[in-house]
């Protein structure tokens, strides 16, 4: 925790995600690297799900990293509220957005893998239903952000909607899940069961591991990017002034 | 206490003056109900079955619809300054404000929604089980969407962005409402299903009761800094 309260100053922060971002990207490329050429070419092909099993690899981990992140957005929150970081406002600011469209691309890749193997696009499954609430929290959270001409009020809204969406997403959850089984008792084939074959789960660990990595470089990346522009608006702010 | 019902009684005294507010609310939850067999077909079959879903969605759309003047008036005119700077707690204000709300949209929903189900083919049981579920479900619907009117207050496009924050929050309320009227209609399970969807719709408003004054509370502050 002394640590993270070490990085709360935008400075510091700064000198952290510069030395920090070229490993991280070296990282990140191997990973993927390594990780596309078990999922692509070194794993066998599903007996029941053929080569689309593969679509699996990239889905599976962006669900994970969307969820996570929405998390992330909701400790960004409670840490601007309650210690007034000024980095938890940026952060939070860099996250959102890369964790909608984590949420996006698990969302369009279930869908082509249900075209061929559910036979269509979309269907309403309450684990797809429950993910596309998630991303409208997330299209809410962005919204409400830059909603406001004064940015310090936009993060300080966005942050008691993260919260109160962190509490929401399990009760949504519940719900979606009880809708379903009410209506539509034949459960839909889930990915896994009781065991997942150790030549599906390696691949499947790594390009975790490998998006995983590619959301930190980007969620550090467009922190930056984030503390550069509110460093240019004070800047233009205080040039508004004097002249 | 005596401020809790003090601003209750002047937010009510508020619209009491001037219905037309809530009278254009009321009649655009008619219009929206009535658009549904146009656009669907007059099968009486198809309208009973989907009845309480759209019935539901309505009212909720009609909740948010009045919800984004909620606090915005008292912004405006400088009362949530003094409502702030007050002595006793703003949870309290807030709440007496939401229970006002509720006291003229949700009531008049609920009483109003089952008159509509007559002309979607509803029986006599899932007419009174749509007014149920709407009288309990529709605290949480004025809670839930106070929250996102003190956040989006003073917000670009506040309108569109309420609806926005509000609506996913609100996904729970409109599943157990719906489907508790369902269970009244394919007569399965009898009551016992009925009851406990209705016991979950109550837990959710108890929840909101118990927490989103809070939350609202904490975000007008963050507006009045």
């Amino acid at each position: 925790m002394a640590q993270l309260h070490f990085l709360a100053n935008p400075a510091r922060f700064r000198r952290f995600s510069q030395r920090a971002l070229p490993v991280l990207s070296f990282a990140t490329a191997l990973a993927l690297a390594v990780g596309l050429y078990l999922a692509l070419v070194v794993s066998p092909p599903d007996y029941q799900q053929g080569e689309m099993v593969r679509i699996m690899f990239v889905h599976v981990p962006a669900a994970w990293i969307a969820m996570a992140g929405y998390m992330l957005l909701a400790a960004l929150g409670a840490s601007l509220l309650v210690w007034r970081h000024p980095l938890a406002a940026l952060m939070a600011r860099g996250a959102a957005p890369v964790g909608a469209v984590f949420c996006a691309v698990c969302l369009l890749t279930g869908s082509l893998w249900g075209r061929p193997m559910w036979g269509t696009y979309w269907v309403w499954d309450a684990r797809l239903t429950s993910m596309l609430l998630l991303f409208f929290l997330y299209l809410g959270h962005i919204a409400l952000s830059r909603a406001y001409d004064d940015p310090g009020r936009g993060d300080r809204a966005a942050a008691i909607l993260a919260l109160v969406g962190a509490i929401n997403v399990p009760i949504i959850k519940f719900s979606v899940d009880w809708w379903n089984t009410l209506h539509q008792p034949a459960s839909m084939m889930r990915l896994g069961g009781p065991a997942i074959h150790p030549a599906i789960l390696t691949p499947l660990l790594v390009m975790a591991v490998a998006l995983l990595l590619l959301y930190v470089v980007l969620v550090l990346l467009r922190t930056d990017t984030e503390i550069d522009r509110r460093r240019l608006e004070l800047a233009e702010d205080v040039r508004g002034v004097a002249a | 206490m005596t401020g809790f019902a003090a601003l209750m009684a002047r937010d009510l005294r508020l619209v009491w003056r001037r219905p037309a507010d809530v009278a254009v609310v009321l009649a655009f939850f008619v219009v929206a109900t009535v658009l549904f067999p146009l656009g669907i077909g007059p099968e009486a079959n198809v309208l009973a079955r989907i009845a309480a879903g759209v019935l539901w969605c309505a009212a909720l759309f009609a909740a948010l619809l009045s919800l984004d003047r909620l606090f915005a008036a008292d912004h405006e005119d400088g009362t949530l300054d003094l409502l702030l700077l007050a002595p006793w707690p703003l949870e309290l204000a807030v709440l007496a404000k939401c229970a006002a709300h509720w006291i003229v949209t949700g009531l008049p929903l609920a009483v109003l929604a089952p008159l509509l189900g007559v002309a979607f083919g509803l029986e006599a049981p899932s007419l009174a089980a749509l007014g149920v579920t709407l009288l309990v479900g529709t605290p949480t619907l004025s809670l839930v969407g106070g929250l996102a009117a003190a956040l989006t207050l003073g917000a670009r496009r506040s309108g569109a962005l309420l609806a926005l924050l509000a609506l996913p929050l609100c996904v729970p309320t409109l599943i157990f409402g719906a489907s508790a009227v369902g269970t009244i209609a394919d007569g399965m399970g009898g009551g016992e299903g009925f009851a406990t969807h209705l016991a979950i719709l109550a837990a959710l408003a108890l929840v909101s009761l118990a927490t989103l004054p809070w939350a609202i509370a904490a975000a007008l502050r963050q507006a009045g800094e």
